[in-house]
Formats: structure tokens, sequence, C-alpha cells
């Protein structure tokens, strides 16, 4: 599992790959915080195209990065989720919060 | 018709141990020749139980988890046990978004074993353990080729 990093202006993007699990997820949780505080991006976004695994682990991820992007007035968006991801985020409920781009091109 | 089979391991409450036992539950399940969504519900719903233990029943110990897998018919029946503290109120604990976990925790471990499983049961005992009996019905495909 890991997260490739990318920023232009004020975009920052996060290529995640691999399985997100709780056993994944605090070393990219850490790595995500730490290029946020870095860069100081007015929009995030995780991109999950090469993500093969999730789980709720990876739900939290989102949920504690839009809480922290939030208190810093900054903007999060999540794209390229597979049908199968995609089933666990409407599950979650958390596209009340995030928003999710291109996912009908994956449906 | 598949002949009974069945599987038993114990293992410690090791974050790493998570995608093992996904794979390892996902795999026995392979002669019901599952679809690709099947197998991908399976692991999701074995990784939430698995994570329960490690996260929730053994907080701050190395304990034990002990799996259980069996397959009749066409049915998986997969039952993950701790030692572990034990739930108060399961049907609290239940409620989708319900966490005693804090920011990073969804709160969605049982819900999507509900959701992607047929059939989910948990028993627990405050400082005795807690038992998640899942069952997963593998539809049979025509034009299968697999023997099973
Ligand atoms: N094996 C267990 N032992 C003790 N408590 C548990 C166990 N499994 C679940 N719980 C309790 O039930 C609550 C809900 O579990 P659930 O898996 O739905 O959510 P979560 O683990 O808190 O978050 P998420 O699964 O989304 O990461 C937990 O917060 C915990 O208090
Ligand atoms: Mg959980």
């Amino acid at each position: 599992m890991s997260v490739e990093i990318k920023v232009k202006d004020e975009v920052l993007t996060g290529y995640l790959s691999g399985e997100i699990d709780h056993h994944s997820a605090s070393g990219l949780r850490t790595a995500i915080d730490r290029a946020v505080e870095v860069n100081m991006p007015s929009l995030v976004i995780l991109d999950f195209e090469r993500v093969s695994f999730m789980d709720s682990s990876g739900i939290g991820l989102i949920m504690g990065r839009y809480k922290n992007l939030s208190k810093r007035g900054a903007t999060l968006n999540i794209t390229g989720t597979s049908p199968y991801l995609y089933k666990m985020m409407r599950l979650s409920g958390i596209e009340r919060i995030v928003k999710i781009e291109n996912k009908e091109k994956k449906q | 018709m598949n002949a009974k089979n069945s599987f038993s391991m114990k293992i410690d409450s090791r974050s790493k141990n998570e995608s093992f036992l996904r794979t390892v539950v996902a795999t026995f399940a392979s002669v019901l020749d599952p679809t690709v969504e099947e197998i991908s519900d399976i692991k999701t719903a074995v990784s939430e139980a698995v994570t329960n233990c490690i996260v929730h029943a053994y907080p701050d110990t190395i304990g034990k988890i002990y799996i259980n897998c069996e397959i009749t018919d066409n049915t998986l029946t997969v039952k993950i046990r701790d030692k572990g503290v034990g739930i108060e109120n399961i049907a609290k604990a239940m409620e989708p978004l319900y966490t005693t976990a804090g920011e990073e925790r969804a709160g969605l471990g049982f819900a999507v074993m509900q959701n992607f499983m047929d059939y989910v049961r948990v028993r627990s005992v405050v400082g005795r353990g807690t038992t998640v009996t899942m069952k997963k019905n593998i539809q049979v495909r025509y034009g299968s080729q697999k023997q099973r």
C-alpha cells in the first residue's frame, strides 16, 4: 500500500494504490497529513483508481481527512472509484460530505 | 453438491494478519466458484470482523483470534471469535456510524458485514469475548465449469 503525492498550484492529488485496511491506513494518514501540512492546498483529490481492496478503515481515512481539511478551509474530492469501491462509499453515506468525481464512468 | 469441508485456525491479533486472514477465507471459498463481487464481499466482511478483534477486543494487548470456516452445499459459514473485552450493548454497537474509537473510525464494520453477507449473528459477553458468525450463499451459476 502506498500513496504518491503530486502538487500543482493549490491542488494536491494523492494517488493511492494497493489494499487499504486498518493495518495500512495509519501510514497513509501520516503521509497525506504531512503533505497537506507542507503544501497547504485548497483542494485535495484522493485517487482510488489503483486501490484493489478497501474496508471501512478506508472510509475512516476519508472522514478523518475531510475533518482535518475542513478545519483548514480546504476541500476534499474523491476520484477513480471502481464499482466495488463505490458500493462501499455509497453504504457509508460519505457522498453527503465529499464529492465523488467520475464515478459514472466506471459503473 | 459440495461435501462438507472445514478448517480452523488460531492467530495473534496483529494488524498485519488482517490481509492474510481475508485472503485465506476467500481462497477457501473459491471452490464454490464465487464471482469477483462475491469474493470482494467475503474479503471485506472478514476484514471487518478481524479488525474489530484487533482494535476493540484486545485494545492494549495481543490476544488470539479464532477462525472457523465451513462450506456446506453452496454456503460459506465463517465464525470469528475473540476472548477480549466483549460488547455491552450489541444492538447499539451494530448501528451504522456507532463507534467507540474516535475520529479515524467510521463505525461501519457491522453495517458492511450485514450488507455484504447473507447472515450475521453477534454473541458477546463483557469480559469474556465476542463471536461473529457470518454466512454467504454462493449461487450456482449456469454454465459454470468448476468441478466441485
Ligand atoms: N470484537 C469486538 N470486541 C469488543 N467490541 C467490539 C468488537 N467488535 C465491535 N465492537 C464494538 O462495536 C463498535 C462498532 O463496531 P463497527 O465495526 O461497526 O465500527 P468500528 O469498528 O468502531 O468502526 P469501523 O469498523 O468503521 O472502522 C466498536 O466501536 C466497538 O465498540
Ligand atoms: Mg470495525
